[in-house]
């Protein structure tokens, strides 16, 4: 790392990067539709809604996408299907359903109307046809989730699905990538029964879309009414996700980082209010303008407020109490934030004389700790507040 | 109702990586040139809107930081969205329509340089069916260009023609990514190809509004805004016909885009496909010139590339080269969200 110019014009020395994993479980409570949805996945069920035009919706929605009533009333669909549309992915990326090159479908379950996203397990794009014949291939473990299916396997022979779980033997060629479902033995059938005749038009206004291939084959069979009702539902879906980055801090605080691992505080001057920023973001937020002429600033500064932290943050081991506060660094025109140590957590008050402390081999100060010298006068941070 | 029109427009040169710089240092420069081809200074802006994500790069309220580069000081009315900056656009227009503000800045950045936007876009879909399985952007793309090919409308030598068109235009454009044209590749997700996809890269965008008069005053031939409207899809793809989009023709009606046509239109088609469907719906015939800038395309800043669209369309009209634009912009997985502007200069200024 080349040494970063005192003021001016600054070279550009080498970009500092590290790696910057943002990582976030979503915690989601479910509609009572999709309750029964992800449930019944669970159960190698699988469920559609019908709207009030009569269309079958997998997956379903709480609320009818056309004219936003909400719908609740749940029928079954087979597990096989038609392909809608389908894309081939050969490089599978991190969180996709399947590790091994795939295909992206939208699957119309018959009985069904509208298409569901998943992955088709298939062994190259030439064995993948939009209107060829699918089937769920189950996860082993399902909890309630739309990964609860594996994926799809072709299904070529198959003219119906009728809501049996596919489960049994894989397609051939496939290899042993995934484990083949689940034992067979398992028939469907759940549920079902309750009193409610059959929606409207069973049989008509389902068959849209006449000219994609393969809808001719569609399943006799219509679906069957469902209450939706199963032992203990999946009420909430936990989401993780995670996104990895890698984090370059930019031209000022590039400056303000390389000048810190040399155990110099620098901030920069706005070339139009003359405030000092430390650290400096790259422009004076009241002028809108870059900063670039750099100041040596501190390294003793002024504790201007402060509070009293009493609950252990995760991963990090400092004892509480502990006082965290605004340190305005002799020279700088905005206060920035550190812990405060060698001083009783009680004692440390607006006023203190502090000064950083780095430990070996840090790039950046661990802490600030008290001077030693008198407090400072009120009237001469109070500007920083 | 007041006529509101874009009098400035200005934008970033678009790069594969500006790892060198932050999202504020990025920005500035533009905020800077589009004020000054006005003469307005931050303290003469009646209301100021932006929009960007931080997801692209990972960085938590990177929107507020990207503030500092506006200048908000005395306290500045401000309001930000996270979508494309084109709905910023939206919203600064209402406020215009409204009188609340006679002028407005609209600025828009996109950094995925960072992260892996493929991936990143992920995160915006409906999380109970569709994110847990992470279908990437390039993938739901496909999924539509493969159901426009099956239903005859396109099909791979077609969509290469639309990348090479595209790219061969950016040649005029110093701030594209990509200029001239690139070999169509091998597939990415089948039956797109490298060439069929936008460039991944960093930029920024910003345009001036002003009112009536107002308008005038700062641009010698303001682009009009003759009117403006976005429009909705269920996010459900399966639910969508996919190789149609009825939120975009419906937008366009209701911006009085089908009343006389255009000569000019900026579309928002990151994916070649996806311009096959933009055509359709919009009803633009030989006689249109579509993308002269080169489109996304040639540069597509996430966030900012919408907005580039409306800004292109109006400084084709404010250098006198279009008379009436039509300029587009859209939002979440194959063209859900769509946004129709339609954009005039005076007759008598040429």
């Amino acid at each position: 790392m080349s040494a970063t110019p005192a003021s001016g014009a600054p070279s550009a020395p080498e970009v500092p990067r590290a790696p910057l994993v943002v990582e976030f479980p979503f915690t989601r409570s479910l509609g009572p539709v999709q309750s029964a949805f992800l449930t019944g996945l669970r159960e190698r069920t699988v469920l559609g809604v019908r709207t009030a035009g009569g269309r079958v919706l997998v997956p379903p929605v709480e609320y009818d996408p056309e004219t936003s009533e909400e719908i609740g009333d749940l029928v079954q669909v087979g597990t096989a299907g038609t392909v809608t549309t389908w894309a081939w992915n050969p490089d599978p990326r991190r969180g996709q359903p399947l590790r091994t090159p795939f295909a992206w479908v939208l699957v119309r379950l018959d009985g069904a109307d509208t298409g569901l996203l998943h992955a088709l397990d298939a062994p190259g794009p030439d064995a993948v046809r939009t209107g060829m014949r699918v089937r769920v291939r189950w996860a082993q473990d399902r909890g309630g989730a739309i990964t609860d299916i594996a994926c799809f396997e072709p299904y070529e022979n198959g003219d119906e699905g009728g809501g049996e779980s596919g489960g049994g033997n894989r397609e051939g060629g496939g290899g042993n990538r995934h484990t083949a479902g689940h034992a067979a033995g398992h028939a469907a059938g759940h549920a079902a029964g309750h009193g409610k005749a059959g929606g409207p038009a069973n049989g008509e206004g389902r068959r849209v879309d006449p000219a994609a291939p393969g809808a001719g084959r569609r399943a006799a069979a219509g679906p069957r009414p469902h209450s939706g009702a199963f032992d203990d539902p999946v009420t909430g879906v936990v989401a993780p996700a995670r996104l990895d980055y890698t984090y370059t801090p930019g031209r000022a605080q590039s400056r303000f980082i390389n000048a810190l691992a040399e155990r110099r505080i620098t901030g920069e001057r706005c070339p139009s209010c003359r405030k000092v920023y430390v650290p400096p973001r790259g422009a004076c937020p009241t002028c809108g303008v870059a900063t670039s002429e750099q100041v040596g600033v501190g390294p003793r500064g002024t504790v201007t407020t402060f509070c009293i932290v009493n609950i252990k943050a995760k991963n990090l081991d400092i004892e509480v109490p502990y006082v965290y506060a605004h340190i305005a660094l002799d020279g700088a025109d905005l206060p920035l934030h550190a812990r405060i140590a060698g001083i009783p957590y009680d004692r440390v008050r607006m006023g203190l004389r502090v000064e950083p402390v780095w430990t070996q081999g840090g790039r950046h100060p661990d802490h600030y700790r008290p001077t030693g010298e008198p407090d400072a006068d009120y009237d001469t941070y109070r500007e920083l507040l | 109702m007041r006529d509101v029109a874009i009098v400035a427009f200005s934008q970033t040169d678009h790069v594969r990586s500006s790892e060198e710089v932050s999202e504020v240092e990025m920005l500035m420069p533009v905020l800077h040139d589009v004020l000054g081809r006005t003469g307005l200074r931050t303290g003469d802006i009646g209301f100021t809107c932006s929009g960007s994500c931080d997801y692209l790069a990972g960085r938590a309220f990177s929107f507020t930081m990207a503030l500092d580069g506006v200048g908000a000081w005395p306290p500045i009315a401000e309001s930000h969205v996270e979508m494309d900056g084109a709905w910023a656009l939206y919203e600064a227009w209402v406020k215009l329509l409204t009188g609340e503000a006679d002028t407005a800045l609209v600025y828009a950045y996109g950094k995925s340089s960072p992260g892996s936007v493929r991936d990143v876009l992920t995160r915006q879909l409906d999380p109970y069916y569709l994110a847990p399985l992470w279908p990437d952007s390039i993938a739901l793309a496909a999924l539509q260009a493969q159901a426009l090919i099956d239903s005859g409308e396109t099909d791979e030598p077609a969509l290469a023609a639309i990348a090479q068109r595209s790219r061969t235009a950016a040649e005029g454009n110093p701030h594209a990514q990509l200029r001239g044209p690139r070999p169509q590749g091998g597939y990415v997700v089948r039956p797109l190809r490298t060439g069929d996809c936008p460039p991944v890269g960093d930029g920024a965008a910003a345009v001036v509004l002003a009112a009536g008069d107002r308008a005038r005053e700062l641009c010698a031939r303001p682009a009009w805004i003759r009117g403006m409207d976005h429009r909705v899809e269920p996010h459900a793809l399966g639910v969508r016909d996919l190789t149609d989009s009825p939120s975009t023709r419906l937008a366009a009606e209701r911006a009085g885009a089908f009343e006389r046509p255009v000569d000019t239109a900026e579309l928002h088609a990151p994916f070649t496909s996806q311009e096959v469907v933009l055509r359709k719906a919009l009803r633009l015939g030989g006689s249109v010139t579509v993308n002269p800038s080169g489109g996304a395309l040639a540069a597509n800043p996430v966030m900012a590339a919408g907005l580039i669209r409306v800004g292109e369309a109006a400084a084709a009209v404010h250098r006198g080269t279009c008379d009436r634009a039509l300029a587009h912009a859209t939002s979440g997985p194959c063209l859900q969200q769509n946004l129709v502007a339609v954009l005039e200069g005076e007759p008598h200024a040429r």
